[in-house]
């Protein structure tokens, strides 16, 4: 199968371009194209250990890429502290949702702004009302919520920088149907009416897929497909490895 | 009863010195999983400093004891902060990213190194500084045995508090304080969302600096002399406060260093002074015993 990421277009918000990353000495991405453009929903589709993660936090310089370009919004990205990257405009809710567990679920939120300080309670508002589940926790400690709820919380965190480009690593890992329905939904809400460019992770390739606008597909840190949401949704291919039984 | 009393008292003094000294352990170690071994030879720095800008005072004429006693504690959290900045910069940051004991075997270079650079500098010689504060209060005069509280150990006790109090506000209310508990409790994270740890590192390093440099100020005029080995000693005293406490817990720390300032005064006043050290250690070994994690220290218990 062959690579096929699109040549860069102008108005990319972000260009990967022949990424690799290994640890130590497995190599966990072997030379990645990818890109996300202004308004757009991406899937980042694929199974266990296919890097699919790595690539998220190779983006964020952790770790670093060893060699390949990140670019976003016409800046080479490759080589800033982490840091410096997150006040880009950049937000992840990252794998295993790192919520810090003994800070309130206000706490949380609030280090959601850390990268943008002009964040204001219009923001607080938005994500609180996005999720009013977190509305009724904001006193308690991160570390009691459900699974759903830390997922929330950590996509709410994220949205509170008021981000560029929104990552997000297995929004719906561990949930429960409706519970990810209801985070699918949340996800597609942002893109339509705030216009919130998404880079999304997902085993759950059927979801994903339905909600992107584009869509890729990693195997062993390569990228093997790529086409529209409901292009990939069609291939037999795609079918058999990664929707059998995954529709719920 | 009465010369419980005192020694309880003198137990408090103690132990609030040990307390600010082991909070710089707590909070080195909360933040990035390592025993600053160090640390207590910058609280002997604090001291040594204290001592010598106190001559510099005298020597300008600055003769008002108030006002001597409170530039000392400045300059001496200034430049012990320095010190410690410094420490964490030249010793554990290029280690960061090394194996888990390279910083600590660091650690304990540094500390020979500061060590021995005061001993050389100032002579190994215990250097003494005249009382400064005088008096106290009588509490209890029942003809035989008096039972007070001098001036110096009021200050330090207040001082303490003060300090416990600044520090706990910052702690919990303000963005530095927040970021410094962002990156306790996942440092990936907190940098993901855009916090330079480095640098709240660094603060973490010239916060425990100064506050140790408050605990070799107030060794200084509670014991009136000092040398370049009460680092040594202090540091492995509050090192067991901190662990006792529960490593990680900053009230732990402060209430390890209480308790262990305590079992040593009341160790020497009914048994015997010679084993003070052994039983502040064997209580720290029984209490780890019983609950590892120590008096306040949290268990690792996290839901997925």
């Amino acid at each position: 199968m062959s690579a096929a990421a699109q040549p860069a277009a102008a108005g990319a918000l972000l260009s990967i371009k022949g990424l690799r990353t290994a640890y130590g000495k497995i190599i966990a991405l072997k030379g990645i194209d990818l890109e996300v453009r202004e308004g757009e929903i991406v899937a980042l589709i694929g199974a266990n250990g296919a890097g699919k993660s790595t690539l998220m936090m190779t983006i964020f310089g952790n770790p670093r890429a060893q060699s390949g370009r990140i670019v976003f919004d016409g800046e080479d990205i490759t080589q800033i502290a982490t840091h410096d990257i997150a006040r880009r405009r950049i937000a992840q809710s990252p794998e295993g949702r790192r919520i810090f567990p003994r800070m309130s679920v206000l706490e949380n939120l609030k280090m959601g702004t850390v990268a943008a300080p002009r964040s204001s309670d219009r923001d607080l508002e938005r994500v609180l009302n996005l999720f009013p589940r977190l509305r009724e926790r904001l006193t308690q400690r991160g570390g009691t919520l459900s699974g759903g709820e830390q997922q929330m919380l950590a996509i709410g965190r994220a949205l509170m920088a008021h981000p560029r480009l929104l990552m997000l690593d297995e929004p719906s890992l561990g949930l429960a149907p409706l519970v990810a329905r209801q985070i699918f939904e949340a996800i597609r809400e942002l893109n339509r009416t705030d216009g919130v460019t998404v880079l999304l992770v997902e085993q759950n390739a059927f979801h994903a897929l339905k909600l992107a606008h584009r869509g890729y597909v990693m195997v062993n840190g390569l990228i093997t497909m790529t086409g529209s949401g409901h292009e990939l949704l069609e291939r037999p291919e795609i079918r058999a490895a990664y929707l059998e039984g995954g529709r719920h | 009863m009465e010369y419980f009393l005192q020694q309880f008292i003198n137990g408090i003094a103690l132990g609030s010195i040990y307390g600010l000294i082991a909070l710089g352990y707590t909070m080195v170690y909360g933040i990035i999983g390592m025993i600053n071994f160090a640390h207590g030879d910058i609280f002997m720095i604090g001291g040594f400093i204290a001592l010598i800008a106190f001559l510099c005072l005298v020597a300008l004429g600055v003769t008002a004891v108030p006002l001597a006693l409170f530039l000392v504690l400045i300059i001496a959290m200034l430049i012990t902060a320095l010190y410690g900045w410094v420490v964490e910069r030249v010793a554990y940051r290029p280690l960061r990213h090394s194996f888990r004991l390279a910083p600590m075997l660091s650690a304990i270079g540094m500390a020979f190194v500061l060590g021995n650079f005061v001993q050389i500098a100032q002579g190994a010689r215990v250097k003494p500084l005249p009382p400064l504060i005088p008096g106290g209060l009588i509490l209890i005069d029942n003809g035989g045995f008096v039972v007070q509280v001098s001036n110096v150990q009021i200050i330090v006790v207040l001082t303490t508090l003060a300090l416990m109090v600044i520090f706990s506000l910052i702690v919990a209310r303000t963005r530095l304080g927040r970021d410094m508990r962002a990156c306790e409790q996942d440092r990936t994270m907190a940098a993901l969302l855009g916090v330079d740890t480095d640098r709240v590192i660094s603060t973490t390093f010239v916060i425990g600096a100064a506050l140790a440099a408050v605990a070799g100020f107030m060794y200084l005029i509670y014991y009136g002399v000092i040398d370049f080995y009460i680092g040594f000693v202090a540091g492995i005293k509050a090192f067991t406060a901190a662990v006792l406490g529960g490593i990680g817990s900053l009230p732990g720390a402060m209430l390890g260093g209480l308790a262990i300032g305590l079992i040593e005064t009341m160790w020497s006043a009914y048994f015997s002074v010679q084993y003070r050290d052994v039983a502040a250690f064997s209580i720290l070994i029984v209490v780890l015993i019983f609950m590892p994690t120590g008096l306040l220290g949290r268990p690792e218990i996290e839901k997925v």
